[in-house]
Order: structure tokens, then sequence, then C-alpha cells
């Protein structure tokens, strides 16, 4: 076989234009908090300055910190539910109302979040709950499972069956079977699944808005009040703590997904 | 009995807890979107009249009946402002869904085309900005599309305007917008289709005497379509509900549909309407929901 450098110049160009236009605005919003001047447009120097005004809104510290409880929460929930959903799926072969179930699993991943916020606030409305931290992790719980279903089914979908079905053979009940040889396997991809699952829940405003009550605002829906008065500095500080929390988290979950690719074939479809 | 039978009934009990879940916090709500928005506007807490009391008995359903109202569709049809609003909701899908397969295609063309390693590499750079919050990434557009925004300062110190160029609050800012938020959605069903596809079908084809374009036209976009078709569902059907994106960068003349629900909702409170609107919106979707779903199943259980 001819060896031909199947990479064109155009490709290249492609490549370079397309990373440039995702990272660059977050990199230009992390280098303007740590600027010195309040204006936008004009660079003072290095400075920490508005992360002192940061942790000194007690507004903001608040809000961070009920998003970072209904994020770890809900990611919790929607981890465990998501994962037997994608056992049931992926192993069930076939029961009865299975299509209604895949079908409920699949839609919230591109149902417009509008319609979702709505609906679970008329139900919770129509309950009488009192509005606040549980009602927004039921609704994340609601959307994040989907997603760390698709994640953990998609990785079960790959893994050889074999190794599951012989221990059976053997004698293993499929309870324990799954236990100690199909969920070592898997757990890669629900670590992913949380991960995802968690930074979903910190991200979200439009489900939050709507099924939060007075006085428990989430951190996006701070953030949102703030921007929609304006460009501040401050923002910009929390922007930049938050995209540094996700880096964690995906510097963590990568490391997750390197040992699953060290014993097989590297899942992650997202 | 094969193993893989006995592991099918354990399996299928590991449904029940999210089937429930998903019963009961994401089915049932649609049943009270429907009731609401068959229910009068009134303005109380909640602000709307009841439709149902089970308690009551069955003169009182009857009742109940009766009194269901298709009047706030009738208001969503008659009313200008909630017609245009769905027609541009269409429209703007439709126009940045084309934007981003054109944007997409050749980002994940390249992606597919480089070294084994490398792509392991593009790949999680597309999935970062994913992971990323959504909000911070429209926000961090604002601070470079602002009156003196870093967009302005580079135009203006290059000469290429004189005046400092109007971006934040128009139609061009909200595209810039949807296509950066929505890209990694596009890029990744691209480029796991063309990553699959076998490079001799390409080589044969050029071998054979096919221009690059030829070639590209009549063998590596055909071969794509099943991507093309998830990438454009997974991006169109958000893009028509979306609020976060209009709201923060397009002007506040023309409302999209899922800007229009949430003014009803939450400053207007009425909520039979926004209800109303929600079911449309659930009704225009429909049919690319569906196609979605098949999609998704294909894809994640017949391998």
């Amino acid at each position: 076989m001819r060896k031909i450098s199947r990479l064109s110049r155009f490709n290249i160009a492609s490549l370079a234009l397309g990373f440039a236009f995702l990272y660059l605005p977050i990199l230009i919003l992390v280098i303007y908090s740590f600027n010195a001047s309040r204006l936008v447009t004009v660079w003072g120097g290095w400075s920490l300055r508005w992360y002192h005004a940061l942790f000194a809104d007690r507004a903001m510290i608040e809000a961070s910190w009920m998003s970072l409880r209904v994020a770890f929460s809900s990611a919790t929930i929607a981890t465990l539910l998501g994962t037997l959903a994608a056992v049931a799926l992926a192993r069930g072969e076939r029961f009865r109302g299975r299509t209604l179930f895949s079908g409920m699993l699949y839609a919230p991943l591109v149902m417009p979040e509008v319609i979702t916020g709505l609906s679970l606030l008329l139900l919770f409305v129509a309950l009488n709950a009192e509005r606040g931290f549980w009602t927004v992790t039921i609704a994340h719980t609601t959307l994040t499972m989907c997603f760390v279903a698709v994640v953990v089914q998609s990785r079960l979908g790959s893994l050889d069956r074999s190794l599951e079905e012989a221990a059976m053979d053997l004698g293993c009940p499929p309870v324990r079977a799954f236990l100690s040889v199909t969920l070592p396997l898997i757990a890669p991809a629900i670590v992913a699944g949380w991960m995802l699952a968690f930074t979903l829940s910190l991200d979200d405003l439009v489900i939050a808005s709507f099924t939060t009550g007075p006085g428990s605002a989430t951190l996006p829906i701070r953030i949102y009040s703030e921007v929609r008065l304006g460009v501040k500095p401050e923002i910009n500080a929390i922007c930049t703590l938050v995209i540094a929390l996700i880096a964690v988290v995906i510097f963590i979950a990568s490391l997750a997904s390197k040992l699953s690719s060290s014993q097989g074939e590297s899942a992650a479809p997202l | 009995m094969s193993a893989r039978r006995i592991f099918a009934r354990p399996a299928r009990f590991a449904a029940i807890a999210p089937y429930v879940w998903m019963v009961l916090f994401f089915l049932v709500p649609f049943g009270f979107v429907l009731k609401i928005s068959l229910s009068q506007t009134a303005i109380a807490q909640p602000p709307y009249e009841p439709v149902f009391d089970l308690t009551a008995g069955w003169t009182a359903i009857r009742a109940a009946f009766a009194a269901l109202s298709i009047d706030n569709f009738k208001l969503l049809t008659s009313d200008d402002i909630y017609v245009y609003a769905y027609l541009r909701s269409l429209s703007v899908a439709v126009t940045a869904t084309a934007l981003l397969l054109l944007i997409g295609y050749p980002i994940a063309y390249g992606m597919a085309r480089l070294p084994k390693r490398w792509q392991a590499v593009a790949m999680v750079l597309v999935i970062v900005p994913f992971w990323t919050s959504f909000l911070i990434r429209i926000y961090a557009w604002i601070n470079i599309l602002q009156h003196d925004g870093l967009l302005n300062q580079i135009l203006l110190t290059l000469h290429l305007v004189s005046q400092p160029v109007v971006w934040l609050s128009t139609d061009t800012a909200m595209y810039v917008g949807i296509v950066y938020s929505y890209l990694p959605f596009m890029i990744l069903p691209l480029y796991a289709t063309l990553a699959k596809m076998e490079p001799a079908l390409e080589e044969a084809a050029s071998d054979l005497g096919a221009p690059p374009g030829a070639v590209f036209w009549l063998v590596t976009f055909p071969l794509s379509l099943p991507g093309v078709g998830a990438g454009v569902l997974l991006c169109f059907i958000p893009i028509v509900g979306e609020f976060v994106i209009p709201d923060l960068l397009a002007g506040s003349n023309s409302l999209m549909i899922g800007q229009t629900l949430w003014l009803e909702f939450f400053t207007n409170k009425d909520w039979p309407v926004a209800s109303a609107a929600a079911i449309v919106l659930l009704a225009v979707l429909l049919l690319p929901l569906l196609l979605y779903e098949r999609l998704q199943r294909r894809q994640l259980e017949e391998r």
C-alpha cells in the first residue's frame, strides 16, 4: 500500500481555525478575570482583585454552595438510576414497555429545556411540593440520568459478553456475575457518567430557573441575573473558577478512561 | 438454557426503578402541561383555574371536561406574536443547523484524516468545551462582542472600520453564539462516521481517475450521511427551543418561541398560555424527535 499523506492543507487549516474558534473565547475570558482594570478594554496588569471581590459576595457564595450540593446529589442518584437503566437496555433482551422506556431515556437528551423545566414545575405545583433544593435535584436527576444511561449502555454494548456468560455457565448467580465481572469492567464508564451528570447539573440554567423556589438560586441563575445587567469583572472570575473545577473533573475522568482503555476499548460516546 | 437468557431476567428487574422515575418525572408532567394548557388563566397562586378535582366525584369531572377550553391555543394561532415566534424559531434553527454543518464538516473531516494518535487528542479537544458551562461560553462572547470589546478594538486598530460596530443584540451575535455552543454536537457524530469509513474507498475512486471534488461528493459525503443526520437532529431540535442564547445575544425586537414561553411564564405569569406554547412546540418537534430516537436506538442497540 502506498503511503500518502492524507492530510491536505485544507484539512490543517480547518482544524486550526476550528480549534481556535472553540478555545479563544474561553482563554480571553480567563485572562480578563486577572485584569486589574475595571474596564474590559483596558489592560491594567495582573491582579487577583476580582477574586477578592467574589469571595466577599455572600449571595454568590451561597449560590455556588447550593449548586455544588445539587450537582453532587443529583449526579449520584442519576448515576445509580442511569446505570440500572443501561443494564436493563443492554442485557434485558425484550421486555414489555421497552420501547417506551428507551424513548423516555433518549428524548430528554435533545428535548428543549424550557419544556422539561415547565412540565416539572407544573408537577411540583400540583403535588404542592416546596420548591428548592430537592425539586431542583429531582429535575436534574431526571435530565442527567439519561446521559449516564447512554454512556454506560454504549460501554456495555462494546463489552465482550462471553466473560459474564462464562461466569454464569460455571454456576455463578446472575447478580453476582454482574457485580464481580461486569461492574468492574464498566466502572470507568460509570465514573465518566457521574462526572458528566455533575457538570451538566452545575451548568443548567433553564430547568433550575423553573423548578427552584425563592431564596434558593443556583450559581447559573445568579450568573445569569448578573450578566443581564452587563459585563462585570467578578463574573469573569467566577466563570474562571467554574472552568477550573470542570477542568479538574475532566482530568479525573480522562484518568478513569485511561484505566478503561487499558482494559479494553475506550467508552465515552459524548 | 444459555447464560444470556438467565441474565436477561434480573437485568429486566433493573429497569423498574428508572422506569418508575421516568414515568413519574418525565411522562406524567406532560399530562400536567396538557391539562393546564386547557385551563383558564386566573390571577391566583398558582395562576390558573383548576381543571380536575377527582375528589368531587363523577359529575364534577363531567363539568370539568365541559369547562376545558382551547382558548389558549386559539390565542397562539391568532396572535401574530406567537405565530411569528414559531416561524422565527424554525428559520433560526434551519439557518444555524446549516451553518453548523458547513463549519463542522471540514473540522470533522480534518480530524478523521489525522494520524490515529492525534485523533484521540482532537476528540478530547472537541469534547472539553461541551463539558464547560454553556452559560459561561455565551458570556465569553459578550466580553468579545460588546461595544468596546475585543473584536471592535481589533477592527479599529487594523483600520478595518472607522467606528465601533454594533455586534451585541443582533442576529449575527446570536448565530455566532449558537454555532459556538452547538459545534461539538455537530462534529462528534460526523467524526464518528467519517473515522469509520474505509480510506481504500476514496483511494480507489481517485485511482480510477475521479477528481478530488467528485471523490468527495460521490463517495465520502454519501457514506457520511448517517453522521450528517445525527448531527443535524442533535442540533436542530434543541435550537428550536433555545432560550439562553437568543436572550443574551440577540436583539429583543423579535423573539424565539423559547423566549416567548419564558416571558409568558416568568414575566406575565400566564401559565396556561406558556403551557399551550410548550404543547405546540412539542408538536412541531415530534417528528424530528421520533427520527432522533430511532437513530439513537439503532446506534446503541443494533450492533
